[in-house]
C-alpha cells in the first residue's frame, strides 16, 4: 500500500518528519519498508543544468562546475567524481536547508571558498536531500527535469511503501492511515466529506437487488448516477492515483479506486445499460457458466464462485473483478454504482483459484467492515456528481442480511496489568483508546467498557485492546523482567542427546558436519536404493513441488551426501569424510511418516602426510569401519558385523551392523556403479545407522573396572585359517576363553608362506587374573585351550 | 617371554680370575658409546647370568677362607662396577641431550596435519542458542516435521483460506486419497507449541528446534528449507514484560551485551499481543545500510502472548494462565554473528565454506 503523503495529510496534520513518522508507525505494528520520496525540507533547491565542467586551479580532485538555473548561471566548486556537462541536477543555493553530506545533521548552506575559489551553492548528493545514504556521488535527474523548477515540485511528495498486516484491512486505506498518525501524534482526524444533493428522482424502482446467497455477500448497496460523461480526470487525481500506484483510466473507474484508496472499501461501476433487466442479483455461479473478466480472461467458474449477475447472467466475479459485457466505455450515461461487503475466505478462494488476485479481493479477502458501503458510496457519487456531470439518484440501495452490531470489549484494569506487567492510569488507557477512535467508558472499580470503530474488524476481544494501548504507547515503554515461578519438572530427550553425542564423536574425529536438504528427486534415490525398497517405502511426494530435484521426502541420506561429496571433490583432492545426522520418512498408512533418526557419512581421498600432501592407498572400507567402531565403542556399543549385500554397496566389501541380533545400520565401498553416476571416480566407503534403533542399545554411564594388581602376560599367537572364515568370528574365540583379558588383530597375512586357499592371523592376547600372579603354566594351558577350540570350531592350525 | 627358572649357578673357570674380570670390564665399559651398548655391558657383567653374578653365586663351593677374599673382592667391584654404570649412564645422557640441544630444529616449521572435523554453522548456532534458554529454565523437545494441516494452521488460528497463510507459503504432501486431513512440510516450529500443551499442564517452559520448510524461490535472504527455534512458556503470572526480558538477555547472550533491543507490535494469528524483537544493526550502527534496508534495525524474531483461544482450546484456563512464544529463524542469526551474506551458502555444504567455522 502506497501512501502519497500529501494526500495523507489531507485527513490528518502531519506534525513530524516523515521519517519519524515512519518509525513511529514501525514501531506500533503498521510497517513503512520504505520511504520512497522522502523530501526533507528542500527549500532552496532547484533543477539545475550542468552546462560546463572545467578543472579546479588549486586542485586535482575538484573541478569547477557552471549550472545554469533558468534565467541564472551558478559556478561552485564540486567534488563529485560522476559530474559532467549535460546532466539535469538538485542544486542548492546559498541559504538552503540540506542534510550534511558527512554528519548526517540537518544545516543550511553558506558560501563559502574552496582552495581560493569561491563557491555559492553546490550540487546535492541524494544523501544530501535526505533520499538515501548514497554520497559517493551527485544525484543526476532524469533528462526531462525542468530547469529552475524547485526540486520538491519535481521529485513528487514523499510516499510511505506500507506493509500491513493480514489482520488490518482498514490499513489498505489512507483514511486508515490517518488514524493511525492521530492516535500516534495526537492530531484529530478530518473525515472526507460525502454530502451532495440528489438531482433525480429515487432509485428505487429503476434498479433491483437481490441477494440469493447472504452468507457470502452481506450487504449489497447500489446507487446511480445519470448524466455521465466519461473522461479523463481532472489532473490532481490522476496525480494522486499515480502516487500511490495505479494507472489513471477515465474519471468514473478513476474515482471508484480514489475511493478505494482512500476510504479501503473497493467499488465497481457498471453501465446500467448493459445490465439486463436492470436486475442485480449476487448468487453462486451456476455450473459450467463462464465470464470474461475486464482483463480479457474467459473464466470458467464453480459453483462455490460468488458472482453478480444480471437477469441473465453473470456481470461481474463479486469482489474481485468485473465482467468485459457491462464495463463502462466512453459512451456510458448511466452508472449504477456497486458498494458490497462480501465473504473474504470465499473471495481468496475464487481469486486464488483463477489466479486473479487483485486490489478488490486483497481487500475483500481480510474481512472488511459491513458498515463501509454505504459510506463509500456516497463520498464516491458525490465526487461523480462534481467531475463527471453526474445527477444523482435519490438515495441509495441498502439489501443488508447480514446486519452486524457494533463490537463491545469488556477489558478489565486486572488482564490489562497482567499482560502488560504494569499498571496504567485510567486516563492514560481512555486516551489512548479515543485517540484510535475507540470510545471508552470507566466502569469502577475494575472495568473499561471499550466500543470498537467500525473500521477495526481485528479487534473483538480484551487482549485486542490491551495490544492497541501497548502499541501506541510503544512496547519499549514497558518494564522488563525475568521469568519468575516453579520450573517444570525435567523430560529426559534421549534421542536428541544421542544425536548430539553422535555428532560430537563424529566431528571430534575429523569429520565434517553438513546438512543437506530434505528433498530428493525421484531419480537421486532411485541411484542408491533398490527399486524393491523404494517400492516397499514408496517416498511421500510433494504436491506442489518447487522442482524435480526437490519433489521427494528423502527415505535415505545417502544421494545428498554422495552428491555434496561430488560437488566438493571437484574443487579439491584432500581426503574428505562428511557426515550428516537427519531424518528420513517412512511413509505410514493413514498418519504421518515415521521420521527416522539416521546418522550417515561417506570418506573418499588419501589420507595427508607429514606435509599434508595425500599419501598411501585411497580410503576404502576400513577408513568407514574405523569411524564406525570408534562411533560405536565411545557410546558403549558392542555390535557385530557380518558380511551382507546392498543396492549401492561393493559385493565384497558390505557388512551389516547389528547389536543383540537386531541391524541398525551399513558400511562398506559405494559400488563403482553407483559413484560413478555421482561422478565419483576414486573409491567412497560409507556407513549409516538408524539411531533410533541404536539408541536402546547405547550404554549408561560407565562401570568402572579397578586396575588388576596382579601383573598380565602378553603372548602373540598365529593361527591359519581359511581365507573367508571371517577374523571376527576367530578373535570372539579367544575373547571368549577364561583369564583373557584382551586379544588383539595385529597381523593378517596371506601368500607364499601360507597353503592357498588359507591365510594367517596372528593376534597378541593379554591373560591376566584378578586374585593372582599367573604362572607360566597356567598361561600355557590356556593357550593349549583355545587352540583346540580353534581347531574345533573354525579348522585353524597354529602357524608353525 | 614367559620366565623360566634359572639354571644352575656356574662356576668361574680357573682362568675367570676377578682380575681379569675387572680389567676387561672395565676396558669395554670404556668404549661403551651409547645406551643400547651399555644395557648390553650390564648383562654380560651384573645380569642374572653376567660374570661377576656368577662369581658371587659360586662362593658357597668354595672353601671357607677363599670365600671371604674372592667375596670381599667380588662384592668391592661389584660396587664399583655398578657405580661405574651409573656415571657412564649420566655422561651418556647428558650427550644425548646435548646432541639435541646442537642439532636444533626449525621451529617454525608447521607439526603433521591432524584432520579438523567440525560441526555445521547452523548446529554450532542453534546449540550456543539452546544453551541460552537451558540456562534460563528451558527444555529441549523436538517434533515432527511433516505435519498436520491441523497443527500447523488450524489449531494456531490460521484456518483455511485465512488472509494469514500468505505468511507461510507451503510445501503440501501429495495424499494418495481424497482426504481431509491434509498432510505438509511443516512452515514453523509453532505446530509444537499445541502438541506441548495438548500434553502438559503448566509451568510449561520450552524450546524446540528444527527444521521448517518454505515454498519460496531461493535469493541470498530466502531458502525453502531452514532451522528454527521455537519457545513457549506458560504460567500464572507470565507477562508481556517477562516476554522481553526473556528476549532482551538471549539478545545479549547472542549478539552481545551493547546491542540496543527493540520491541515493536507485530501480527501472528496465534499471540495476542504480538510483538517483533529488533537489534541495532552492527553493520551501519543505527545509521541504515542496505542490510538493515535502511532502518538502521534488524528484525530478529517474532513473538507475542499465547492467544487466549489457543489456551481454551487445550484445556487451560485462560484467565488463570499467560504465555508467551517466539519463534527465529537460527541461519538468520548464524548469518548476523559470522556476518554471512548468503543464506544459500548454508545448504550448499561448500567445504570453503563449512571450513571457516
Ligand atoms: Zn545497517
Amino acid at each position: 500500500m502506497r501512501v502519497p503523503l500529501k494526500w495523507l495529510s489531507e485527513y490528518v496534520d502531519l506534525t513530524i518528519g516523515p521519517k519519524e513518522l515512519a518509525e513511529r508507525l514501525t514501531m506500533a505494528g503498521v510497517e513503512v519498508a520504505e520511504v520512497i520520496t522522502a523530501a526533507g525540507e528542500w527549500d532552496g533547491i532547484t533543477v539545475g543544468h550542468v552546462v560546463d565542467v572545467s578543472p579546479h586551479p588549486n586542485a586535482d580532485r575538484l573541478v569547477l562546475a557552471t549550472v545554469d538555473l533558468g534565467g541564472e548561471q551558478q559556478t561552485v566548486v564540486c567534488g563529485a567524481p560522476n559530474v559532467a556537462a549535460g546532466q539535469k541536477v538538485p542544486f542548492a543555493r546559498t541559504g538552503a536547508r540540506l542534510i550534511d553530506g558527512r554528519t548526517g545533521e540537518h544545516t543550511v548552506l553558506r558560501p563559502a571558498v574552496i582552495r581560493g575559489v569561491e563557491s555559492a551553492g553546490m550540487v546535492c548528493s541524494e544523501k544530501e536531500l535526505g533520499l538515501s545514504e548514497y554520497h559517493e556521488g551527485i544525484m543526476v535527474l532524469a533528462d526531462d527535469a525542468p530547469v529552475g523548477v524547485p526540486i520538491a515540485s519535481f521529485l513528487g511528495d514523499p510516499v510511505f511503501d506500507l506493509e500491513p498486516t493480514p489482520n488490518r484491512p482498514d490499513l489498505l486505506s489512507i483514511i486508515g492511515v490517518a488514524h493511525e498518525v492521530a492516535a500516534l501524534t495526537a492530531a484529530p482526524v478530518r473525515d472526507p466529506s460525502s454530502e451532495y444533493s440528489a438531482a433525480r428522482k429515487p432509485i428505487k424502482g429503476r434498479v433491483q437487488v437481490q441477494i440469493d446467497d447472504p452468507d457470502l455477500c452481506p450487504r449489497y448497496v447500489a446507487a446511480l448516477i445519470d448524466n455521465i460523461s466519461v473522461e479523463e480526470s481532472p489532473a490532481w487525481m490522476q496525480e494522486r492515483l499515480m502516487a500511490a500506484g495505479l494507472r489513471p483510466i477515465n474519471n468514473v473507474v478513476d474515482i471508484t479506486n480514489y475511493v478505494m484508496l482512500e476510504l479501503g472499501q473497493p467499488l465497481h461501476a457498471f453501465d446500467l445499460t448493459r445490465v439486463g433487466g436492470r436486475k442485480i442479483i449476487v448468487r453462486r455461479a451456476h455450473a459450467g457458466e463462464t465470464l470474461i473478466l475486464l482483463d480479457g480472461a474467459e473464466q470458467k467458474l464453480s459453483a462455490d464462485m460468488l458472482v453478480i449477475a444480471d437477469a441473465e447472467a453473470p456481470v461481474a466475479l463479486a469482489g474481485v473483478m468485473g465482467g468485459l459485457n457491462s464495463e463502462i466505455n466512453l459512451n456510458t450515461t448511466t452508472v449504477l454504482l456497486e458498494s458490497a461487503n462480501f465473504h473474504g475466505p470465499n473471495i481468496r478462494r475464487t481469486a486464488g483459484a483463477l489466479k486473479a488476485r487483485t486490489d478488490a479481493s486483497n481487500r475483500f479477502e481480510k474481512g472488511l467492515s459491513p458498515h463501509l458501503p454505504p459510506i463509500a458510496a456516497q463520498r464516491a457519487v458525490k465526487l461523480m456528481v462534481e467531475m463527471c456531470g453526474g445527477k444523482a439518484a435519490d438515495g441509495i440501495i441498502d439489501v443488508y442480511p447480514g446486519k452486524r452490531k457494533d463490537i463491545r470489549v469488556t477489558v478489565t484494569q486486572r488482564r490489562l496489568h497482567a499482560l502488560l506487567g504494569m499498571e496504567l492510569p485510567v486516563a492514560r488507557v481512555r486516551q489512548v483508546l479515543s485517540s484510535l477512535g475507540f470510545s471508552c467508558r470507566w466502569v469502577p472499580p475494575d472495568r473499561f467498557v471499550v466500543r470498537v470503530p467500525y473500521w477495526r474488524t481485528d479487534v473483538s476481544i480484551a487482549d485486542d485492546v490491551v495490544e492497541e494501548v501497548a502499541r501506541i504507547i510503544g512496547y519499549d515503554e514497558l518494564p522488563t523482567t525475568r521469568l519468575r515461578g516453579a520450573l517444570p519438572p525435567a523430560q529426559p530427550q534421549p534421542r536428541r542427546d544421542l544425536r548430539t553425542r553422535v555428532a560430537d564423536i563424529l566431528a571430534g574425529a575429523g569429520m565434517q558436519e553438513v546438512i543437506t536438504y530434505s528433498l530428493t528427486s525421484l531419480g537421486a534415490l532411485r541411484k542408491v536404493v533398490a527399486p524393491e525398497d523404494l517400492s516397499v517405502d514408496a517416498p511421500l511426494r510433494i504436491a506442489n513441488p518447487m522442482s524435480q530435484e526437490q519433489e521427494y521426502a528423502r527415505t535415505s541420506l545417502r544421494a545428498s551426501l554422495l552428491r555434496t561429496l561430488a560437488d566438493n571433490v571437484r574443487r579439491r583432492d584432500e581426503f574428505t569424510a562428511l557426515f550428516e545426522t537427519a531424518r528420513v520418512y517412512l511413509p505410514r498408512p493413514g498418519d504421518l511418516p515415521d521420521e527416522v533418526e539416521t546418522v550417515a557419512a561417506v570418506i573418499t581421498g588419501r589420507a595427508p602426510g607429514r606435509w599434508g600432501e595425500p599419501e598411501g592407498e585411497p580410503a576404502g572400507f576400513y577408513e568407514a569401519k574405523s569411524y564406525l567402531d570408534m562411533l560405536l565403542g565411545r557410546l558403549g556399543v558392542s555390535a557385530e558385523y557380518a558380511e551382507t549385500a546392498d543396492y549401492a554397496l561393493l559385493p565384497g566389501r558390505a557388512a551389516a551392523v547389528s547389536v543383540d541380533d537386531r541391524r541398525i545400520g551399513l558400511a562398506g565401498q559405494v559400488h563403482p556403479r553407483v559413484a560413478s553416476q555421482f561422478d565419483l571416480e576414486a573409491p567412497v566407503a560409507m556407513f549409516e545407522l538408524d539411531l533410533d534403533a541404536l539408541l536402546p542399545h547405547v550404554a549408561g554411564p560407565r562401570r568402572y573396572q579397578p586396575a588388576a594388581p596382579y601383573p598380565a602376560v602378553e603372548e602373540d599367537i598365529a593361527v591359519i585359517v581359511n581365507r573367508d572364515m571371517p577374523g571376527a568370528r576367530v578373535q570372539s574365540i579367544i575373547q571368549a576363553a577364561p583369564l583373557v583379558r584382551s586379544a588383539r588383530l595385529f597381523d593378517v597375512y596371506s601368500g607364499p608362506q601360507v597353503p592357498p586357499g588359507k591365510k594367517s592371523l596372528a593376534f597378541s592376547i593379554s591373560y591376566q587374573a584378578a586374585d593372582h600372579t599367573l604362572t607360566d603354566e597356567e598361561v600355557r594351558r590356556q593357550q593349549e585351550r583355545i587352540l583346540t577350540r580353534l581347531r574345533g570350531e573354525v579348522g585353524a592350525e597354529l602357524r608353525g | 617371554m614367559a620366565a623360566t627358572p634359572d639354571p644352575a649357578p656356574l662356576m668361574p673357570s680357573d682362568n675367570e680370575s676377578l682380575t681379569q674380570i675387572e680389567s676387561q670390564a672395565r676396558s669395554e665399559l670404556d668404549a661403551v658409546d651409547d645406551d643400547d651398548a651399555l644395557e648390553r655391558w650390564r648383562v654380560s657383567y651384573l645380569g642374572r647370568r653376567g660374570r661377576l653374578t656368577l662369581v658371587l653365586r659360586g662362593l658357597t663351593s668354595l672353601p671357607l677362607e677363599e670365600r671371604k677374599s674372592v667375596g670381599a673382592q667380588a662384592n668391592r667391584l661389584k660396587r664399583e662396577l655398578e657405580a661405574e654404570l651409573q656415571e657412564k649412564k649420566a655422561r651418556l645422557g647428558q650427550s644425548a641431550t646435548e646432541a639435541l640441544i646442537a642439532e636444533r630444529i626449525d621451529v617454525t616449521l608447521p607439526g603433521p596435519p591432524l584432520r579438523a572435523g567440525r560441526l555445521h554453522p547452523t548446529t554450532q548456532t542453534l546449540r550456543d542458542m539452546l544453551d541460552c534458554f537451558v540456562s534460563m529454565g528451558f527444555q529441549v523437545v523436538e517434533g515432527p516435521e511433516i505435519e498436520w494441516d491441523h497443527y500447523n494452521f488450524e489449531a494456531l488460528r490460521i484456518p483455511k483460506d485465512h488472509p494469514a497463510r500468505d505468511m507461510w507459503d507451503t510445501l503440501w504432501i501429495d495424499a494418495q486419497e481424497e482426504s481431509d486431513r491434509p498432510m505438509l512440510l511443516r512452515t514453523h516450529t509453532s505446530p509444537m507449541q499445541i502438541r506441548i500443551m495438548e500434553q502438559a499442564q503448566p509451568p510449561i517452559r520450552v524450546v524446540v528446534p528444527g527444521k521448517c520448510y518454505r515454498y519460496e524461490a531461493t535469493d541470498p535472504t530466502h531458502e525453502w528449507m531452514m532451522t528454527q527455534v521455537e519457545g513457549l512458556a506458560v504460567d500464572e503470572g507470565i507477562s508481556m514484560a517477562d516476554l522481553k526480558g526473556t528476549l532482551a538477555d538471549f539478545a545479549h547472550r547472542i549478539f552481545g551485551p551493547d546491542r540496543k533491543v527493540r520491541f515493536r507490535c507485530d501480527y501472528f494469528p496465534f499471540v495476542e499481543p504480538g510483538m517483533e524483537l529488533r537489534i541495532d544493526c552492527f553493520l551501519c550502527g543505527g545509521e541504515g545500510c542496505r542490510t538493515c534496508s535502511r532502518s538502521g534495525w534488524i528484525e530478529i524474531l517474532g513473538a507475542g502472548m499465547v492467544h487466549p483461544e489457543i489456551l481454551e482450546s487445550v484445556g487451560y484456563d485462560s484467565e488463570r494462565y499467560t504465555g508467551f512464544a517466539f519463534g527465529m529463524g537460527v541461519e538468520r542469526i548464524a548469518m548476523l554473528r559470522h556476518g554471512i551474506d548468503d543464506i544459500r551458502l548454508f545448504y550448499s555444504n561448500d567445504l570453503r565454506f563449512l571450513d571457516q567455522f
